[in-house]
């Protein structure tokens, strides 16, 4: 160790007085070159140690939460004896009632709804916006939607909620005579809440497109928008695609701001000005007064575990969108 | 390889620290306990309050009376630290049982939850509260029968013209299944009805704000919540006052308890026994709540009344 140290220093004395005058000093630099030297060796090392303690806490971690859910989630049927079946498609949910009842069919649905009302207004509205950002004009794009988007993302979800509660469940009552709490309050909510998730990934695959496929469109003759929507959108449709995706998972698993608009009626809705409850909004408004160990809690851990199930296939499905190739 | 060595310093010396942090924590609780035992010699009613953090756990409905009452006994003890937190009824009960937290919030009695261990608590009844059946100010109506309570809230009568009011159609803001204000509302207002499905939210502030705002809505919320917008009914004419709950003629209350595992001891203690206290009794009646011991009639777990 002391003679290879030593010599390093003397070697990195040298070196700058007689660079590149003599073959010895080359072969000096030539031999350091090639001798392992500890303290970087020590430095790769600790490194490696470092990110590799990193990497296997995120793993332990996640790996840990996924166990503990699902034994939580799996007691209401291993030790309460509630039927699988009857959880996933009674909409019976009375859980302090004598027999107790656990039908989370309304809980899903509401969640799959208010998803898919949620993707069906974000998509168009959020490619849209990418494709002018990239296409129409990227200056002005990136000068001032792009800020205003990433905005969108800063604001937290209790204020989405409020602002729904107080704005647009009123429009709601007023335009339908309903009540105004209903499926499509939280599908909008949600919508505006994952706009930038659609927006920002849309951006980035319509970016990768390579500029020769636009070039030779353009050189056949099509006009710019041909181009856009035949060419430049085809080829980023799976980017896209997980975009969607991506901003469904996200509301998905919102439950804050849903909560506030969605009314939380442990009915089936009628239609889509119904209230209704989500997975997320039940288990919020119940965990806190539940008894961890008892039928009731392990219930709302079984509706996080579906909640987590939901995720791995999103995310599943965003790993298939992500291996093709339009072009 | 300086580097290196210099971050090895400076775990050390935070290990380091934090054995020392532990070494006092270690020490004053024992040196706190020979204080209290000379206090326990000459004043027992007092006891000794020392710095052992004490947590108070649970229901939101006593969270802003806890805090107060909490900030006012920090001011009068230096030293004594006292967290309040809210989580819900449920999370103060099994946190106390389990523990994990000195104090358990709850707006119902122990007994009243599966699972929780009653007999292993100890209860300290701070305060009550009335449960008013509050109304949309347009609805038109400013008494219920129970009999019309009910059949509002059993989702029979659907309509306001059906109990004398404005031609509007009903709509229920209720609780969670799992709340403990449902559960007593349930039980003392309703005769034990299950409530039809409506609106469904847990905090009073927003069940108030509902109510306020959606025409022929009606809930039930603490007495403390009625302001100008939203209308507190009377149910069978009597209406929701301090002498009419003291009295029981109006039967729509709760105690608001907190839970020690085991007779309190130290801080804890100081702390319940403060709760009675004529200072904290000004912030209860500030609030809108009812301090305990103006109440002359007593209500056991099973709902059983006794004159007191």
């Amino acid at each position: 160790m002391n003679q290879v140290e030593r010599s390093t220093v003397v070697g990195s004395q040298s070196v700058p007085q007689q660079h590149g005058k003599s073959s010895a000093d080359r072969s000096e630099i030539h031999r350091k070159l090639l001798t392992p030297n500890k303290s970087h060796m020590f430095g790769d090392l600790s490194g490696r140690v470092i990110t590799l303690l990193c990497a296997g806490l995120l793993i332990v971690v996640t790996l840990s939460i996924t166990y503990f859910i699902a034994s939580k989630g799996i007691a209401t049927f291993a030790f309460d004896g509630v039927s699988l079946s009857e959880f996933l498609s009674s909409s019976k949910w009375d859980p302090e009632d004598e027999p107790a009842q656990f039908g989370a069919f309304s809980y899903i649905l509401g969640s799959f709804i208010v998803t898919v009302i949620a993707a069906l207004i974000a998509a168009p509205l959020g490619i849209g916006a990418a494709i002018f950002m990239t296409e129409i004009a990227p200056n002005f794009g990136k000068k001032v939607l792009k800020p205003v988007v990433e905005l969108l993302v800063g604001i937290p979800s209790v204020v989405y909620g409020y602002v729904g509660l107080t704005l647009l469940v009123p429009l709601i009552r007023d335009s339908f005579n309903v009540l105004g709490f209903s499926l499509l309050a939280g599908g909008i909510v949600l919508s505006i809440m994952i706009l930038p998730t659609v927006t920002s990934v849309a951006t980035d695959a319509i970016e990768t497109v390579s500029q020769d496929l636009r070039n030779a469109s353009l050189a056949l003759g099509a006009t710019r928008w041909q181009t856009i929507w035949n060419v430049v959108l085809h080829s980023a449709m799976p980017g896209c695609l997980t975009a969607v995706v991506l901003g469904m998972a996200r509301a998905f698993g919102e439950a804050l701001a849903v909560q506030m608009v969605i009314g939380n009626t442990t009915k089936l809705p009628g239609s889509l000005l119904d209230p209704t409850s989500t997975l997320t909004s039940g288990i919020t408004l119940n965990m806190g007064n539940t008894i961890p160990g008892t039928a009731y809690n392990n219930a709302l851990w079984s509706m996080g575990l579906l909640l987590l199930i939901m995720s791995f296939l999103f995310i599943v499905l965003i790993r298939i969108l992500g291996r093709k190739k339009m072009v | 390889m300086k580097k290196f060595s210099s971050v090895f310093m400076a775990c050390v010396m935070s290990v380091g620290l934090l054995l020392t942090g532990c070494g006092q924590t270690a020490q004053q609780p024992a040196a706190q306990q020979g204080q209290q035992e000379q206090a326990g010699t000459t004043t027992p009613e007092t006891p000794a309050v020392d710095s052992t953090p004490v947590t108070a756990v649970g229901s939101t409905a006593i969270q802003p009376l806890a805090e107060q009452a909490a900030k006012l006994f920090m001011e009068k003890n230096p030293g004594a630290q006292i967290q309040v937190q809210g989580g819900g009824s449920g999370t103060g009960l099994s946190q106390v049982s389990g523990g994990a937290a000195t104090v358990g919030n709850s707006d119902i009695f122990a007994e009243e939850k599966k699972g929780i261990p009653a007999a292993e608590l100890v209860d300290h009844k701070v305060a009550v509260v009335g449960m008013v059946a509050a109304a949309n100010p347009q609805v038109g109506v400013d008494n219920l029968t129970k009999d019309q309570l009910v059949g509002i809230f059993t989702g029979k009568i659907t309509n306001w013209k059906e109990v004398g009011g404005a031609d509007q159609k009903i709509t229920l803001v209720n609780r969670p299944k799992s709340s403990g204000t449902r559960a007593t509302f349930i039980k003392f207002a309703l005769g034990g009805a299950e409530e039809a499905e409506g609106i469904t939210e847990d905090s009073s502030g927003t069940v108030r704000k509902i109510i306020a705002e959606t025409p022929g809505a009606i809930g039930y919320l603490g007495t403390s919540y009625i302001n100008e917008s939203v209308k507190g009914l009377k149910l069978d004419g009597v209406e929701a006052t301090v002498e009419n709950i003291t009295t029981n003629t109006y039967p729509v209350w709760a105690y608001q308890h907190m839970y020690t595992k085991g007779e309190p001891t130290g801080t804890a203690k100081a702390f319940l026994e403060f709760m009675a206290s004529d200072d904290v009794k000004k912030i209860i009646t500030e609030l809108g709540y009812i301090p305990g011991d103006e109440m002359k009639v007593e209500r056991d777990a099973e709902g059983k009344i006794t004159q007191k």
